[in-house]
């Protein structure tokens, strides 16, 4: 079997599309061998507001990690989230775990401000302060009343 | 009117017909492959044929949908604030629809109806019965190359589609108009998982490449041995794969993406 110019660029071809399959993989999705870069916390919140899983994990602006798995705790009745963290980012234990909206309307992360102890979070700890979503429905409503209330001390 | 009730009939049994000896004709292909794999070098010659003759129209068509998708895209997104999201848009529109299904029309119309044109003219001059005679299978000879050569060329062709459209995008959204260059690429590796997006794009043009193959394959293996017969043939070829696209590309996403 010889080698003709045909198999060359069939072999250019192969290439381009191998390529271009690698191009979307790294560049465009979000291909990592991740799973052991990263620790998991807990936090339960009373409410999540619109929180989806995947949702960026951020300190500072930074993004330090990503929402794992929200469920239900049918036990205190709050929302479960986990969060996997990056490993090369430490918090303590006293950190603060709020659930913020980028924007107006955009979408919704987690907010983390780290406390005063010396003591990190560990893989499998909780997060024991945490705010929940600020819900817009709720916010009209306390205005409003709040509103009532004071037009009643005139 | 009698007349109109027996031609319907007629129609209807004739294409019942042909579809029972398309999927005989997909089997006995799917058996007789074997030998076309141990004779690889069939295969390349059809890879070049079909594949890397649509380079060019997959790179040019690639590009000038991505620049359009980066245009569009634009003028609506801006009117809410939010341009930044352009990447994940071009993107997730490319990766999940129109790469597959843009990559496999023009692959049907550029290379499907050159196989079909090119299997019907060899058995209009008897080359089929020519190679029947000298004992040569030609469904292991002629076909199955091209079947193979066509599954395995679109996924990579749409992949380069994908990559083109892409680029097209950035150049429109980030380099003309100045969207943001880090929210783009961010917004967009955010947005697009490799399994749910990426991957099922490439099951999706898997799938449009065997049924334009197997359909251009078989119009050409059945067409009537004249110069009318393989015309036809061909201009079915194009017409049926494009429908077929069409129709499994929505059976596809109802399965993939029914929203989570």
């Amino acid at each position: 079997m010889e080698r003709t110019t045909l198999d060359l660029w069939v072999g250019l071809f192969i290439a381009a599309g191998i390529g271009a399959m690698l191009v979307l993989a790294l560049k465009v999705g979000n291909f990592s061998l991740n799973g052991s870069s990263t620790y998991q916390v807990y936090a339960y919140f009373d409410n999540i507001g619109g929180l989806k899983t995947r949702a960026p994990i951020k300190s500072a602006g930074v993004v330090v990690g990503r929402v794992g798995s929200i469920a239900l705790d049918t036990n205190k009745y709050k929302a479960k989230v986990t969060l996997n963290i990056d490993k090369r980012y430490q918090f303590s234990k006293d950190t603060t775990a709020s659930i913020l909206t980028s924007g107006l309307l955009g979408e919704q992360y987690i907010g983390l401000d780290t406390g005063a102890d010396d003591e990190m979070l560990k893989a499998g700890d909780t997060i024991t302060i945490t705010q929940s979503a600020v819900v817009l429905e709720k916010l009209i409503g306390q205005f409003i009343f709040n509103k009532a209330g004071s037009g009643n001390h005139k | 009117m009698l007349d109109l009730v027996r031609n319907l009939g007629h129609k209807t049994v004739n294409a019942i017909w042909r579809l029972g000896y398309a999927g005989k004709f997909f089997f006995l292909t799917l058996i007789s492959s074997g030998t076309s794999f141990r004779r690889i070098h069939l295969i390349v010659r059809e890879v070049y044929y079909t594949g890397v003759r649509s380079l060019i129209i997959i790179v040019v068509s690639g590009l000038f949908v991505g620049m359009v998708l980066g245009l569009q895209g634009y003028e609506t997104l801006q009117r809410y604030g939010s341009s930044s999201a352009l990447g994940v848009m071009v993107a997730l529109a490319l990766v999940r629809e129109l790469g597959p299904v843009v990559s496999a029309l023009l692959f049907a119309s550029r290379a499907g109806s050159a196989i079909t044109a090119e299997i019907g003219l060899m058995k209009a001059t008897e080359q089929l019965s020519a190679m029947e005679m000298m004992a040569v299978d030609p469904i292991s000879r002629v076909v199955a190359p091209r079947f193979w050569s066509g599954v395995f060329s679109l996924p990579l062709l749409t992949a380069i589609f994908n990559a083109m459209g892409i680029f097209g995008g950035y150049l429109i959204g980030v380099v003309l108009i100045g969207v943001d260059e880090g929210s783009f690429w961010s917004q967009m590796q955010a947005g697009v998982d490799f399994r749910d997006d990426i991957m099922n794009g490439v099951i999706k043009s898997l799938v449009f490449g065997i049924a334009v193959t197997l359909i251009a394959v078989f119009e050409g293996y059945d067409s009537p041995p004249t110069a009318e017969g393989v015309s036809g043939a061909t201009t079915r070829t194009v017409v049926t794969s494009s429908l077929v696209i069409l129709v499994l590309d929505f059976v596809l996403t109802s399965f993939m993406f029914r929203g989570a």
